[in-house]
């Protein structure tokens, strides 16, 4: 399977991924934003990161790159897209996934490993993993509150389009589970035609016991599935 | 010619960080606020004449870039 991730100035976990994909045996391909074609890809990453160190919003600058014009015409055309933290941000700015990511409710930065409970298990980021699935992942972000008006939030509900919400290690989805202030905890969700993943957790993270856990092999494992 | 933009949250749209203002501000001993949100500010210095032009081009760049409209409302005046 081949994959491309996208790099703008500021990214910061886009060799994570590449690590990630490549373990994984994605054949992978680095991609600079200033590119105007995007090589043969059957899997786009927008990478997590400060991608133009947050500059107006976060992702608002990268959501207007020569690049994004080709993923947004890839994504189009059924490919599949996965953003990770900066590049969920930066998707939800070129309105591939609807909503926003807003300031976490604390204000503070947040950089710990959280649970998150697989909602759709039905996708092609997902099959791999059991319905309701507790996984331990890391996030790392200032902007993670996701918010959305409430026609879509409904849509996100009835046309089963949330992907992952945070919960506890048993799975309890609730307010002391929610470590940013998510709308409904959610954590990630997809397009409506299930072709576009965004999630603020980074699971090139957990790929690797050596330094973490497994827990993301299988979204990995799903596309190529 | 020249515009200002001012963004500012929408209302029913959480402002943490005017939020933490108000209540710094409080602590200052500033009495009787009512409600503080915070917001950005931009100048937009254009070459053109003409001012519906130009105007219709500084919405466009709010629309396009400047606000994000799910969560954002923008003023445009000309300065």
């Amino acid at each position: 399977m081949n994959s491309s991730v996208i790099v703008f100035p500021g990214s910061n976990c886009d060799r994570d991924i590449a690590v990630a994909l490549e373990k994984m045996q994605f054949k992978n391909q680095m991609v600079w934003h200033k590119e105007t074609k995007l090589p043969k890809s059957d899997l786009i990453v927008v990478p997590g990161g400060f991608s133009y160190g947050d500059y107006l919003r976060s992702g608002a600058i990268a959501g207007k790159s020569l690049i994004i014009n080709e993923v947004i015409r890839a994504a189009n055309d059924g490919c599949l897209v996965l953003g990770i933290c900066n590049g969920f941000q930066i998707l939800t700015e070129t309105g591939l996934l609807k909503g926003v990511l807003l300031r976490n409710q604390n204000l503070k930065f947040i950089n710990k490993d959280i649970n998150i409970k697989v909602i759709n298990n039905d996708t092609k980021f997902s099959n791999k993993y059991k319905k309701d699935q507790v996984l331990k992942i890391n996030i790392a972000h200032n902007e993670g509150n996701y918010f959305t008006n409430p026609d879509h939030l409904k849509e996100l509900n009835n046309e089963n389009l949330i992907a992952f919400r945070y919960c506890d290690e048993n799975g309890v989805v609730n307010k002391d589970s929610n470590p940013n202030g998510s709308l409904e905890n959610i954590a990630g969700i997809f397009n409506s035609k299930k072709n576009i993943l965004g999630m603020m957790p980074h699971p090139e993270r957990m790929v690797d016991n050596l330094i973490s856990n497994t827990d993301a092999v299988n979204l990995f494992s799903s596309l190529l599935n | 010619m020249k515009f200002s933009v001012t963004v500012t949250l929408k209302k029913d749209v959480l402002d943490p960080q005017g939020k933490v203002v108000q209540d710094t501000l409080q602590n200052l001993g500033m009495n009787n606020l009512k409600n503080i949100r915070q917001g950005k500010y931009f100048e937009i210095e254009l070459n053109d004449t003409d001012q519906n032009k130009a105007e219709k081009k500084v919405d466009d760049m709010c629309k396009k870039l400047l606000a994000n409209l799910i969560i954002e409302d923008y003023k445009v005046n000309k300065i």
